[in-house]
């Protein structure tokens, strides 16, 4: 083979390198992996990430082992000969079984963690949301407390074509009113919308759950520590989809009661209801 | 087998394809302005259907030349026989995916609204007035009369008076496949006319059941999810009869040319197929939209 | 009889000339070549629009689109890649392959597949000319979930009449294919002695005529709900949003293996070519093939995980997704032992069927990550599944295309391509793919949420990265239309076999391959 081709390959590589180190800035946030989990059960979905993929690593391992070991031998350049078997019952067998026990063995543990997170029983708090084009309301009917969740004015005047704004830390997952819950207690969602599908998640607290008009979902979460868990809305619902923040703020339970004391009595929910507008469930999404 | 294959019959060319094409088109975009409410979209939608005739007579037209011209061998007629049973699989798929609705709603969506199982909660926040039970037109009573009430055609009368016509038309076009397997010209044309009457019947029937449906029970296709379920079933059932039908006059009108032979008649046994299937499907429909 | 004789009597070439002839045509050949360069040209249509998303997403903050036609580019570009691109590319391979594999002088029905061809162009005609109309074209991300789908303005029904039309032309090739292959081989082919390439079509036609319908009639419900009052999926009247879900991916999820299973036929005829050594394991490479068909009709709600589903529900549907892994691996395996001890070569389409076995797999195993279902709650609507199901369609299904392109090309022009500029080609797609692609597995794991067209700023980096390999992939493509158009204007000739020693009928007829071949069956 003509070696200045056989060198073109590397050439490239050495470009694209080159590119991908010129790209990132120097403070660059380089997540990798799965963010650390603020609930016991997230932990427990974040291993379960872990063992998946250190399975498929391995098997990856094997498999692009093999196959570059089979490149470098059996090259007709080097004079290799063809062998001429074209089948083998008993490997056929082994690689077949081999990985149905190994996707058995991944199926348990997946099982059990599927059990333990639909168990929304004996929860201490309930929340209904609901999602709108494009805000969230949060209701605590144990309370009677009620208000819409909006992006803060900072990000929104931020988000327009050109604007060409510097843009903050938590731009896009900035709110006015943050959901408030008391940490260390089982909080119960119950999920609808008033107009398409939307899901609320908080990456955080390892919960993502779709918002369906006409039916109630339910999910639960318990948040581990105090702190301020940022989220998205995660199913496309039209043209405000990427604006739709979540952001749980997470109490010790003494000042949770304390907070929900002061919404019920200051009455803050019949204001946050009168000022927001309802969105319309029908006509083009454009605006 | 050997010797067939050499004269596997290859058109050279034709335009019917490109006008079936275009007659889609018009009707789509016909179908799209009528629906969007432009002017001028049900007469687009009538001249893609007028091309779309043209190029049937002109397409099947040719087929059938070529046929009596004896351009086709027993590999050929394979074909033929085997395209068709696909295209029927293919409505079956549709149609399935109208009989999964069906089920879903049934057994799953209307339950739930009525709090089982998992639409506990859906129930009791969003629709606690709701009892789930068939039919339904759902917790928003959509569609019916000013009470949001409607009411269902029982089995028993003109549906079962259905069945006995189309099971009967299956038996008609049999006795007169077999007639035509035999050489019976009389029978066979009589076979044939017959199941075009009694196809005719259930159409006019269908009518009668639909005009009573909307004026006397307030059931329409508006009406919540049995409505919709109802007449989307039954009226796609319709429209292939209908298809059938034309299918069927057609095949008539060959027969008295003295089309078909008791060896070939591939043009026959795909009307014929197509009859069977509509059959079917009505049985299905009124085993689970009517009696059950 | 020679060809000679039979040239006599038949035309030898096109029976018509100019516009006419492609209008008319009843050749497979003919048929074959439409079929590639309209799934060309659509490539690039797609590809634009995902460089548009891509320019967008290039930096945080709102610079070039308005999110609403941000939207419109998501769902165009996966209905113009899916529908318009991989789909006709297939049945591009199969009209030019089918008939010369099995010995067949045509398809078995060729009018008929004049017809399934001749419904495209319009119809993306109707889907495309949705940009331009009020409201716009479509914004509801392809799998078209109602209620958000039903916002869409004058569009809507254009973008259902489209689909209806893209499922018909779809059947009607599924059935010719069908057809042709159980009707028209050769004496002496049987079924088990059919290629792999033929076989891994005959399956994906029947998946086509099963899910395509069902695609019909799911749209056909929206448009009855938007227009005619009915209610399938309004809960008010005791339908459920949810239930399109289920009917869509009961067409969706088999539909990607309708993208996936003629790859696997590609790659079993390349990889034996260039290891001058038969497939290995051919009995379990159909088995494997038939499975993953017929598990793909029972694991559709793997797209659903987040909608509220009955736990059990959920556990089967993981559990039968996971188990498509296996066939699967059967066929990665069979590959692997069909390298094994062979006499290896590295031309430009074996080069392309490497980097998708590699690359493939690596697709799979995000995908069963996905099937997890307790991972999925974390996965699911993030750039990780982007990032999944690219590395199937993209370095999976549009490297097999270009593979067989590579491999078939010298067949149908009767000149070699430029071999050198094939490898470039092959690197730098390679390259850069991966540059586009595998950035996003992270941000998806770092929860950047996919359809959005603005995001926070901690996914700024891996974006930029991705939005470059973007650009990258998209220009070596040009130069893959540049080695096409060269090969097609001339080059080195060409001998019947093309390459060492390929095993298959189609390397029998001259190169170029005559308008008309197999007029009398060959035996086998
Ligand atoms: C060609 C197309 C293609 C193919 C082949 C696949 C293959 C697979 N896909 Fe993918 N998928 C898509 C196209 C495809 N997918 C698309 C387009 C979407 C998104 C749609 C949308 O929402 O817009 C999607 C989304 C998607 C989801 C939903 C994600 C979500 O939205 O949350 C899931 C979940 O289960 C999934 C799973 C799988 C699995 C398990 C496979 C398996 O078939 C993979 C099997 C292969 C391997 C595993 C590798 C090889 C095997 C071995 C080497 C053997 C040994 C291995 C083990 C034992 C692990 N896919
Ligand atoms: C076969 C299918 C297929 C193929 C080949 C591709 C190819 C590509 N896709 Fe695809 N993509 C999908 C199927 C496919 N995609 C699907 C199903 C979705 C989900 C949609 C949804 O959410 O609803 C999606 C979504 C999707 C997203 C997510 C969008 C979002 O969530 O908002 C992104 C973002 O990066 C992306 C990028 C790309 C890129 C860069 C390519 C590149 O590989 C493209 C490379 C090709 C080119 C760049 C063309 C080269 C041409 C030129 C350079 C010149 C142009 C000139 C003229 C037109 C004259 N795609
Ligand atoms: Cu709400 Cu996306
Ligand atoms: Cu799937």
């Amino acid at each position: 083979m003509n070696r200045s081709k056989a060198y073109s390959g590397w050439i490239i590589a050495a470009l694209a390198a080159t590119t991908l180190c010129a790209a990132g800035p120097a403070a660059a946030e380089w997540a990798l992996d799965f963010p650390a989990s603020a609930t016991e059960l997230g932990g427990k979905i974040r291993g379960l990430h872990h063992t998946a993929l250190i399975i498929c690593v391995v098997i990856g391992v094997i498999v692009f082992g093999v196959l570059g070991y089979s490149l470098m031998k059996f090259r007709k350049s080097q004079g290799a000969q063809p062998a001429k078997f074209s089948h083998s019952t008993k490997a056929e067998v082994i690689w077949t079984v081999i990985p149905v026990l190994i996707l058995v063995g991944l199926a348990i543990p997946s099982a059990r963690v599927l059990i333990e997170m639909e168990d929304t029983q004996s929860a201490d708090l309930r929340v209904v949301v609901t999602g709108y084009q494009w805000k969230w309301r949060y209701e605590y009917p144990d309370h009677g407390i009620s208000f819409f969740s909006n992006m803060t004015e900072e990000s929104k005047a931020a988000a327009i074509v050109g604007a060409g704004h510097e843009l903050h830390e938590h731009y896009l997952r900035d709110v006015d009113n943050p959901m408030v819950v008391p940490a260390g207690r089982k909080v119960k969602l119950q999920l609808t919308s008033n107009d398409v599908i939307h899901a609320w998640w908080i990456p955080d607290l390892y919960v993502k759950r779709d918002a369906v008009p006409g039916t109630i979902n339910e999910t639960w979460f318990e948040v581990g520590e105090p702190g301020v868990y940022r989220g998205q809305c995660a199913e496309l619902c039209g043209r405000g989809h990427g604006f739709m923040p979540i952001v749980v703020e997470a109490l010790p339970p003494e000042e949770f009661d304390a907070w929900a004391a002061a919404q019920t009595m200051a009455g803050s929910s019949e204001t946050a209801l009168k000022t927001a507008s309802v969105a319309v469930a029908s006509g083009p999404n454009a605006q | 087998m050997a010797n067939t294959k050499a004269d596997y019959y290859v058109p050279h060319g034709s335009p019917w394809p490109v006008v079936a094409s275009v007659s889609m088109f018009v009707m789509a975009l016909g179908g799209a302005m009528w629906l969007n409410g432009t002017g001028g979209g049900r007469t687009v939608l009538l001249l893609g259907l007028a091309g779309l005739t043209v190029m049937m007579f002109g397409w099947l037209g040719a087929v059938i030349r070529e046929n009596i011209a004896g351009l086709y061998s027993g590999q050929v007629d394979a074909s033929f026989r085997q395209g068709m049973a696909w295209f029927i699989f293919s409505e079956v798929m549709f149609f399935f995916a109208f009989f999964g609705a069906l089920f879903y709603a049934r057994t799953l969506a209307v339950p739930w609204l009525g709090g089982e199982g998992a639409g506990e909660a859906t129930n009791s926040v969003l629709w606690p007035e709701f009892d789930a039970s068939w039919p339904t037109n759902g917790p928003g009573a959509i569609g019916g009369n000013a009470q949001g009430g409607f009411e269902t055609i029982g089995w028993s009368g003109l549906p079962l008076l259905n069945t006995a016509l189309l099971l009967a038309s299956s038996v008609t076009i049999t006795i007169a496949h077999h007639a035509l397997k035999n050489n019976n010209r009389l029978l066979l044309n009589i076979g044939t006319l017959l199941t075009i009457v009694l196809g005719g019947v259930f159409l006019y029937v269908q009518g009668v059941e639909y005009a009573h449906a909307y004026q006397d029970l307030d059931l329409r296709l508006s009406t919540g999810i049995y409505g919709s379920t109802f007449f989307m079933l039954t009226g796609f059932h319709g429209a292939h009869v209908t298809l059938g039908l034309i299918m069927l006059i057609v095949t008539w009108l060959r027969i008295l040319r003295g089309h078909f032979t008791p060896r070939e008649h591939f043009g026959f046994q795909a009307v014929s197929w197509y009859w069977h299937f509509v059959d079917v499907v009505w049985v299905c429909l009124f085993i689970f939209v009517y009696v059950l | 009889m020679s060809d000679s004789t039979h040239a006599a009597e038949h035309h030898d070439g096109p029976h018509a000339k100019g516009l006419w002839r492609w209008l008319t045509t009843t050749n497979h050949k003919d048929i074959g070549t439409l079929y590639l360069v309209f799934s060309l040209v659509m490539f690039l249509v797609g590809g634009a629009m995902a460089l548009i998303i891509r320019s967008e997403l290039f930096q945080p903050g709102l610079q070039l689109v308005d999110p609403h036609f941000f939207n419109q580019m998501t769902t165009m570009h996966a209905l113009v890649m899916i529908f318009g691109a991989l789909m006709p590319a297939f049945v591009g391979l199969a009209n030019w392959q089918i008939p010369l594999m099995v010995g067949a002088p045509d398809m078995a029905l060729p009018r008929m597949n004049n017809w399934s061809f001749w419904i495209l162009p319009p119809a993306f005609l109707l889907l495309i000319a949705t940009l331009f109309m009020p409201g716009g074209a479509p914004a509801g991300g392809w799998t078209l979930y109602p209620p958000l789908i039903l916002q869409t303005g004058e569009a809507f029904p254009f973008v259902v009449f489209s689909l209806h039309l893209l499922g018909a032309s779809s059947i009607l090739g599924a059935i010719n294919i069908i057809v042709t292959i159980t009707n028209m081989r050769a004496p002496g082919m049987g079924f088990m002695k059919m290629p792999m390439f033929v076989w891994t079509w005959l399956i994906t036609a029947y998946l086509l005529i099963g899910a395509m319908p069902v695609l019909a009639g799911a749209i056909t419900m929206l448009l009855t709900d938007r227009y005619f009052g009915t209610t399938f999926f309004l809960a008010a009247g005791g339908g459920d949003p949810v239930m399109f879900q289920h009917i869509f991916w009961f067409f969706g999820h088999p539909e990607v293996y309708i993208l996936i299973l003629p790859a696997f036929g590609i790659i079993s005829q390349i990889i034996p070519t260039f290891s001058r050594k038969p497939l290995f394991g051919y009995t379990s490479m159909v088995v494997a093939t038939s499975a993953i068909a017929f598990l793909s009709y029972v694991v559709w709600a793997h797209h659903m995980f987040t909608t509220g589903m009955p736990q059990a529900g959920m556990l089967f549907f993981m559990i039968s997704t996971m188990f498509i892994a296996v066939p699967t691996g059967v066929k990665i395996f069979n590959w692997l032992a069909t390298l094994w001890r062979g006499s290896i070569s590295f031309e430009t389409p074996m080069l392309f069927a490497l980097a998708f076995v590699i690359l493939f797999t690596i697709g799979g195993f995000s995908g069963l990550m996905l099937a997890l279902v307790p991972a999925d709650i974390q996965y699911h609507d993030t750039y990780f599944v982007v990032a999944h199901f690219h590395y199937v369609l993209v370095p999976g299904a549009i490297f097999s295309v270009i593979a067989a392109v590579y491999y078939w090309l010298p067949k149908w022009t009767g000149h070699r391509y430029d071999e050198t500029l094939g490898k470039w080609h092959f690197w730098l797609s390679t390259i850069f793919v991966n540059v586009l692609f595998f950035p996003q597995h992270f941000l998806g794991l770092a929860s950047m949420p996919r359809r959005i067209p603005d995001y926070s700023v901690q996914f700024t980096e891996f974006n930029m990265i991705s939005s470059i390999g973007a650009f990258g992939f998209g220009l070596s493509q040009l130069l893959f239309v540049w080695v096409l158009v060269k090969c097609v204007r001339g080059g080195a000739k060409a001998s019947a076999k093309v390459w060492d020693e390929p095993n298959g009928l189609e390397w029998t007829v001259p190169s170029p391959a005559p308008y008309h071949t197999f007029e009398t069956p060959p035996k086998v």
